[in-house]
């Protein structure tokens, strides 16, 4: 064989072998209504965290269980379980995005991602808020 | 209106220097590319040295800008926005260069400086080629320089420049009065995440890789126009060698940082940015492989052209991802939006070079001489093109799913990261991993053109047969234990294992029983030796990573609500809670958190855990450590943590803090019994006693460090309770930069808060107390225990090492300047990576 029809040979395998690896398992961007029609499938929310509602969430108790309600920007709200630590900007949070599954009418989350005012440097609506207050 | 103690001299002059370092950016391009054009011998040198003038003009410049920033930013000017984002006074000097390149602006100015660095050795060394070398160093020079202009040109700002002012940036009613600064009491400062020494050395070293990768191109460029096929390559192999070290080495020292400092429990995990570093590495390495072949046959000409131009192009594409924010949510630690005209400049000059570039390969790809003879499958050079191959898709492969968020902004789709993005990764790499790992240790025994098979079996025999048995040992006595993927992947990671076993062994073997210990030609092979340990190292320390915080094994708490969903959870739970002087056992050890203490940094707490390992039958202690993991609460509660590691050789455990406990003042109705006491005086409370012993002023011991501008009074307390312990209480007062803070005391077996709020008259201190029964400390924390970590390090060094030695056979240094740079090289990275932090 000659072997420039072997390297093709390579990269024709290593391509089809990237594609099928690739195309497996890509999550998507889902609203709360959305997601709740996917259950048990995996998406990332982006949502808020509803302020009106309690955050459960004791350390002492349990540190790896923490529970809260969502709401995204069409109004749809979620209770969200989160195995894990309660991330300490939760409360100051604009925007958080979870990851995780619907399962029944509970988000069960394996992953919390923050938009947190004080991690935002170039926002100049927030540099303005924070000029005079250090 | 003038407006009261604004230093405004200083940003003028460094905005007048990077005016004039963007003019004779300009002058020096069009100069060099007049003398590349240029057809008599007298033209062209004029040209090159009015080139060269301006080249130093520029660089100059933007020294002198680099020196204004520091200036401003030593002085926190907070007239000037770049200062009030980025310094404060409280954060300690040896971070202000930190804080310089932390932003946009001071990064793209680091990069430029390493250009003008590079720049000046290329003018001494390119020869013939200075020319259009130099006219492409120039151009990128250029569009950095842009990045940094701040002008206006039709209402649209080009680039941002660092000294804008914050009262023309920021709208708020304070800038309407003249002594606003005034109300500007401290800057932002450099946030807590980046406070620590990696981020003083690891952007000059990433910086100086990326900026390094502008000189392979440039060459490529240059035989191009003057259609001198083949001849560059010579002459930009010790400049692509350099390259893959030093960007090797930045991407690996943002590993060990991360490893060090961030708290996501590893030194890699496939982050956006991440990859966006490693992506044009591995095509500069493959690049770097057919050069090599190149000059040995003369095939892979084509293929090292298309390499070099595309390590460019990803270089400035994951600029682009990491810069215009367009990664937002994927990523962790990338910059945040810039502004529609800063990120057309970005994508402008992501192309500006590689694709004209790349347009006259294409043009020439006929002329471009290759061999049509096909390679004998038993020569070194065929093997090696594979392997280049290989690690071009492996990059192709990594920049696609790394892609995402670019393809979700074209085609409008909202396609996000699969569930778990680590594994998407690991699956396809592991099997990259046992390719390389073969060639690597293959391909040192082949001879370029044809390579007599006895030789190669004979030779192979020995480290194949080690590799073979080392692996079967190794999976009996110390198997990897990585069973959550299932058996397939398990397979593949053993399968790595042994072929990045058998890879170290042939080299050291071909570095013993062929070039007989002269390692002056044996660079590429020690780079390989290293490159496979660090892969071993990885595969060993990332499958046998364990969680040792595992609350579920501990027992201790029972869960805190039923599962609403009835299902059981597959997620460990992987914190735990440490009441304070509560031994808790974890994992192997039992762990006790004593206390937590001050730093000399605003809101940065140590917090004190003691390990200990105690053997079941003998009762001996066998292991008795204390782990200081931090945290930084900042005003807003966020939370930064910083982890503990304790460093074993074998392995590391590996602490950081996941929350810990907010004093409860909501509805605790205790309030503060006032006290003036005298030193000797006692007062007595419910459960005992307690004695004012001394007051100390500004001491310095492991509870406490101030810096020698706070004057601090510390009262020393013993509390004596009714059962007959006591136990030592040390509630402070401290004035920094004008300001009186105190430092509560608890002494939590007592419940008994105590607090030290000023002087009263005849010699006496207000010491007050409070008793509650609401007293909680505690602290939630992840651990690891991290094996064979340092393999991963050490691969790395002498990986670098081998690049080096390489380097300087190729450039035929003498043998003082190639000892020294060697050992230089060897000495430093291994300080950085195995002792610094141990």
């Amino acid at each position: 064989m000659k072997t420039s029809s072997i390297i093709i040979l390579v990269v024709i395998a290593a391509a089809i072998g990237a594609l099928l690896m690739y195309s497996v398992d890509f999550s998507t961007y889902d609203t709360i209504g959305s997601a709740k029609e996917k259950q048990g499938q995996y998406v990332h929310l982006i949502a808020k965290l509803d302020k009106s509602k309690p955050i459960q969430y004791d350390a002492l108790k349990d540190p790896n269980y923490l529970s809260f309600y969502a709401v995204d920007s069409l109004g749809n709200s979620t209770q969200v379980i989160y195995r894990n630590t309660k991330p300490p900007e939760l409360e100051q949070s604009e925007r958080v995005v979870l990851k995780g599954k619907m399962e029944g009418n509970v988000f069960e989350c394996n992953d919390i991602l923050l938009k947190c005012p004080s991690k935002y440097k170039d926002d100049k609506k927030q540099l303005e808020k924070t000029v005079t207050q250090y | 209106m003038t407006f009261e103690n604004e230093h405004l001299l200083p940003g003028q002059v460094g905005h007048f220097f990077v005016l004039l370092a963007f003019v004779a950016s300009i002058v020096s391009v069009i100069s060099y590319f007049k003398a590349s054009k240029a057809q008599l011998e007298n033209e062209k040198q004029s040209w090159i040295r009015f080139a060269r003038a301006a080249f130093f003009i520029e660089a100059f410049s933007l020294v002198a800008v680099f020196a204004c920033i520091f200036y401003i930013c030593a002085n926190h000017y907070y007239e000037y926005l770049y200062v009030y984002k980025h310094a404060s006074k409280e954060l300690e000097p040896k971070y202000l260069l930190a804080c310089i390149w932390e932003g946009q602006e001071g990064s793209f100015l680091l990069w430029s400086l390493w250009h003008c660095a590079l720049g000046t050795v290329l003018i001494f060394t390119a020869k013939k080629r200075e020319a259009p070398v130099m006219a492409i160093v120039n151009t990128a020079q250029i569009f950095l320089i842009l990045m940094l202009l701040g002008l206006y040109f039709f209402n649209v700002r080009i680039g941002s420049s660092p000294f804008v002012l914050t009262r023309n940036e920021l709208v708020g009613p304070i800038f309407s009065q003249a002594d606003y600064l005034a109300f500007i009491k401290d800057g932002i400062g450099l946030n807590p995440l980046l406070r620590n020494y990696w981020m003083v050395i690891h952007p000059p070293i990433l910086f100086l890789g990326f900026a390094s990768t502008v000189v392979p191109i440039a060459f490529a460029y240059s035989s191009l126009v003057t259609k001198d096929w083949g001849g560059w390559v010579k002459a930009a192999l010790p400049w692509t060698l350099f390259s893959a070290c030093v960007l090797g080495t930045g991407i690996m020292m943002g590993g060990k940082w991360a490893y060090e400092s961030l708290s996501f429990g590893g030194y890699w995990a496939w982050d956006p940015v991440e990859n966006a570093a490693l992506v044009p590495w591995l095509i500069l390495v493959a690049g770097l492989h057919c050069m090599a072949i190149f000059n040995s046959t003369k095939n892979a000409l084509r293929a090292s052209y298309l390499f070099i131009i595309l390590t460019y192009l990803f270089v400035l594409y994951s600029t682009f991802l990491t810069r215009t924010g367009i990664l937002g949510d994927t990523s962790v630690h990338s910059f945040t939006e810039a502004g529609t005209a800063m990120n057309v400049l970005i994508g402008i000059y992501v192309i500006a070079i590689s694709l004209p570039v790349f347009y006259l390969f294409l043009k020439n790809y006929k002329s471009i001489p290759s061999i049509q003879k096909e390679e004998d499958m038993s020569s070194r050079e065929f093997w090696m093109f594979i392997g280049a191959v290989i690690l071009f898709l492996s990059a192709l492969f990594v920049i696609s799913i790394t892609s995402l968020p670019v393809y979700n902004k074209i085609f409008g789709t909202n396609l996000a990261d699969p569930q778990d993005r680590e594994f998407s990764y690991n699956k396809v790499l592991v099997l990259v991993a046992v390719i390389v790992g073969l060639l690597t240790g293959i391909s040192q025994y082949l001879k370029y053109k044809k390579t007599d098979k006895k030789y190669l079996f004979k030779k192979l025999g020995w480290p194949l047969g080690i590799a073979f048995c080392g692996t079967i040992l190794l999976a009996i006595f110390y198997p990897i234990e990585f069973t959550k993927k299932g058996p397939g992947f398990l397979v593949a990671i053993h399968l790595a294992l042994f072929a990045s076993v058998f890879s170290v062994l042939a080299n050291a073997f071909y570095l013993k029983s062929v070039l007989k210990w002269n390692l002056k030609a044996g660079g590429a092979a020690i780079a390989h030796f290293g490159f496979a340990l660090m892969i071993g190292g990885m595969l060993i320390a990332s499958g046998n990573r364990k969680v040792i915080s595992d609350n579920s094994k501990t027992g201790l708490f029972i869960p805190f609500d039923k599962d609403p969903t009835g299902r059981a959870t597959e997620n460990p739970m992987e914190n735990l809670t440490l009441l304070k002087d509560v031994p808790t056992r974890m994992g192997k050890y039992t762990v006790t958190y004593m206390n937590d203490s001050a730093s000399n940094e605003k809101d940065r707490t140590f917090y004190n855990l003691h390990f200990q390992k105690i053997d079941s039958i003998t009762g001996k202690v066998q292991e008795d450590f204390t782990l200081s993991p931090d945290a930084y609460r900042m005003k807003d509660n966020n939370l930064t943590s910083n982890p503990g590691t304790k460093h074993y050789l074998t392995h590391d455990i590996f602490t950081y803090i996941s929350t810990i406990s907010v004093p409860k003042t909501d509805d605790d109705t205790a309030t503060f019994r006032p006290h003036e006491m005298a030193i000797g005086d006692s007062v007595f409370f419910a459960k005992g006693y307690y004695v004012l012993n001394n007051i100390l002023k500004n001491p310095d011991n492991d509870r406490f460090h101030f810096s020698p501008s706070d004057t601090a009074l510390v009262a020393d307390i013993t509390v004596y309770s009714e059962n007959g312990t006591s136990h030592k209480a040390y509630p402070a007062l401290v004035i920094h930069n004008q300001e009186i803070n105190f430092i509560n005391d608890t002494v939590i077996a007592q419940n008994l808060y105590l607090n030290f709020t000023g002087i009263a008259a005849n010699k006496k201190f207000k010491i007050n107390s409070k008793e509650t029964d609401r007293l909680e400390d505690f602290i939630t924390l992840k651990a690891y225990y991290f094996p064979y970590i340092n393999l991963v390090w050490l691969g790395l060094v002498i990986m670098s090492c081998g690049f080096i030695v390489s380097l300087v056979s190729r450039v035929r240094a003498s043998k003082i300047w190639a000892y020294s740079s060697i050992g230089l090289v060897l000495i430093f990275l291994f300080y950085m990576f195995l002792l610094a932090n141990n």
